[in-house]
């Protein structure tokens, strides 16, 4: 089937297009009758004076409007979306079926600890596996995402500056092919950032890690395999320099779906890391999160982990927040709880090692495509990828073609297309995780497909400068978008529902 | 598009004319390029002063956000108010009307600092092998 011979789904109007006046989906009670009047409950003075402009429907349309938009979207349920850097592996259901248990999803956020005691073991038994899985020894479930994980941990590091008396630590080292969030948290965390260069093979310049090193620097924050898809292999010595001068080493987790139960970033000399539950543990993302992005950290840092912590006694589970040296709490409760449940399930459903055949199909896709691609799409650096692989669009250049171009044409062919323009050292870039969960024939298809794009590149560049041309909307003024958003609706008259 | 021959570049792609004790600073066409359609630009205030090096500004495309550096240190004497408005005149004329700030020279010396055209093309050059 071609792009163009695929039925193209209609656009949906708005509730406000589909709006006609007095329609009502649920007609409320005459006051009167034992019903007070409005102005009784609330006071005249609390009364609107006019109703407010809410589009007015039957039940039936409203809920055909959402239905029809929901099937629209691209998810990980519909479609394969390799999506670099965000990990859209499938979310198994039985990790729903899990989340969906009453005593989890019931459970009111301020029960006692001895009411909720099946919560807390089975917060408690992820934290061990979290701790094994990265070899480090203490967690925090707390933070909500993998940012807010960043964030409390330099809050952590912090902290630990300031009661060694080491406040002249103000900066953090950053690869250039971090991720953009890690300048944001440090900037937030009150630090001010370095920048270190990668070398020609994609991995940290060391010379350039050391000229950096000094008297100031806190820590440093790093990627492993870093957003190239490449494994530093010089990790060791990274850290050896990193602690020799008195600093730290962060380790964002976005691509622990490459080393899982391979090697571990507490050996590899990380002092503090963060998971992505949402991304390595198979929990939903991209608009079905929330997500989870636990923290796990040495002996020395346990002490500013956030408040409270589970304890375990002969008495059972507790929560002891009776911690001096703590930052304090990240999060309400205890993080976002339905979503640790269903990371559970996903590792108690795979043991530990199912957990490395995760990550080694994982690897085995991504160069599957790599191999595939690689006569057709330029590739930035010969060292072989792990769970990614950045292509660039420079074969495609001659005739105009850049990545957004080919992006786009993507859609046309029911993909959803991979990270494009990063990561920022790799001009128009192509950033593809397939994630293990993708079968051979999927992996063939989308091939086949970036194929066919490359020749529609060559022959005929207007397709692609003008695709998607079979969805509901077309080619996007992204500029327009930014610059004169419309976020109203001004139109008078309705359409047909 | 022909860049210039009698301008100082720096490799994070901003140029610098000097004359006269000020420098007018822009961004190249390499870098217009790379940045794609331009959405908005966050330009100093006069009067403020700058370190060489110092981030003045930043500009947004629909693929990512930059910083603009001062390629010399000194006060900001001018700016070009044109760009809040309209883009166009960046993404059309980098080297003319595309220009940014204008900086009145505290330190002349770290001129010597900055490259020239044939140094920053061979730069480019170098980018591309990746």
């Amino acid at each position: 089937m071609t792009p163009e011979s695929i039925p193209i789904p209609a656009a949906e109007a708005t509730l406000f297009e589909l709006s006609r006046p007095g329609r009502r989906g649920v007609e409320p009670p005459e006051p009167g009758s034992g019903i007070p009047e409005l102005a009784e409950c609330l006071g005249e003075n609390d009364l609107r004076r006019e109703a407010p402009a809410l589009p007015e429907l039957a039940e039936a349309s409203a809920v055909r409007h959402y239905t029809r938009l929901s099937s629209l979207n691209m998810s990980i349920d519909t479609n394969f979306y390799p999506l670099g850097s965000c990990t859209m592996k499938y979310n198994p259901r039985i990790n729903e079926v899990a989340a969906g248990n009453p005593g989890f999803s019931q459970a009111h956020p301020l029960y006692e600890a001895r009411e909720i005691q099946g919560y807390l073991e089975l917060f408690s038994r992820l934290e061990k596996m979290l701790a094994e899985i990265g070899g480090l020894p203490h967690i925090s479930l707390q933070p909500a995402a993998g940012a807010h994980g960043e964030l409390t941990a330099l809050m952590m590091i912090k902290a630990r500056c300031r009661e060694r008396g080491e406040l002249e630590r103000d900066v953090v080292l950053i690869p250039d092919s971090a991720h953009g969030t890690n300048p944001s948290s440090c900037t937030i965390a009150g630090f001010k950032t370095r920048n270190i260069d990668s070398g020609e093979d994609g991995a940290i310049d060391i010379e350039s890690l050391r000229e950096a090193l000094g008297p100031d620097v806190a820590a440093m924050m790093i990627t492993n395999p870093n957003t190239l898809g490449i494994f530093e292999s010089r990790i060791g010595e990274i850290s050896s320099l990193l602690h020799e001068a008195g600093s730290l080493l962060y380790m964002d987790g976005a691509n622990m779906n490459a080393i899982l139960g391979i090697t571990r970033p507490g050996d590899f000399g990380v002092d503090v890391m963060h998971y992505n539950l949402h991304k390595t543990m198979s929990t939903p993302h991209g608009g079905g999160g929330p997500g989870a992005g636990p923290i796990a950290v040495t002996d020395e840092l346990e002490p500013y982990l956030p408040v409270p912590r589970i304890v375990h006694s002969e008495g059972g589970f507790e929560l002891c927040a009776d911690r001096p040296l703590s930052i304090g709490k990240v999060r309400t409760f205890f993080g976002n709880s339905g979503i640790l449940v269903r990371a559970y399930a996903y590792l108690r459903a795979h043991g530990p090692g199912e957990l490395r055949g995760v990550s080694e199909h994982a690897v085995l896709n991504a160069n599957y495509i790599r191999r595939r691609l690689e006569e057709a799409y330029h590739l930035p650096y010969e060292t072989p990828c792990m769970h990614e692989v950045v292509f660039t669009a420079r074969n495609q250049k001659a005739t105009g073609i850049r990545a957004l171009d080919i992006a786009k044409r993507l859609i046309d062919m029911g993909y959803h297309p991979p990270t494009i323009y990063f990561p920022l050292v790799v001009h128009e870039a192509l950033m593809i995780e397939p994630t293990e969960t993708e079968t051979q024939e999927t992996l063939d298809r989308f091939c086949d497909a970036m194929l066919q794009i490359a020749r529609e590149a060559e022959e005929n560049p207007e397709l692609l400068k003008a695709a998607p041309v079979n969805q509901p909307v077309k080619r996007l003024d992204e500029v327009n978008a930014i610059k004169t958003p419309i976020l109203t609706c001004p139109c008078d008259e309705p359409v047909s529902d | 598009m022909t860049r210039p021959a009698d301008l100082k570049y720096s490799p994070s792609h901003e140029w610098a004319r000097i004359e006269d004790g000020t420098v007018t600073v822009g961004i190249t066409d390499h870098a217009v390029e790379q940045l794609g359609d331009l959405v908005f630009v966050d330009l100093p205030q006069c009067g403020a002063t700058l370190g060489r090096g110092d981030a003045f500004g930043e500009i947004e495309s629909t693929k990512s956000a930059s910083e603009l550096f001062a390629p010399l240190s000194g006060e900001i004497v001018e700016v070009n108010a044109e760009l809040a408005d309209d883009l166009q005149p960046l993404a059309a004329d980098p080297f003319g009307a595309g220009w940014m700030i204008r900086i009145s020279i505290s330190n002349p010396d770290e001129a010597s600092e900055l490259i020239d055209l044939e140094q920053y093309e061979e730069l480019l050059a170098k980018e591309k092998e990746h």
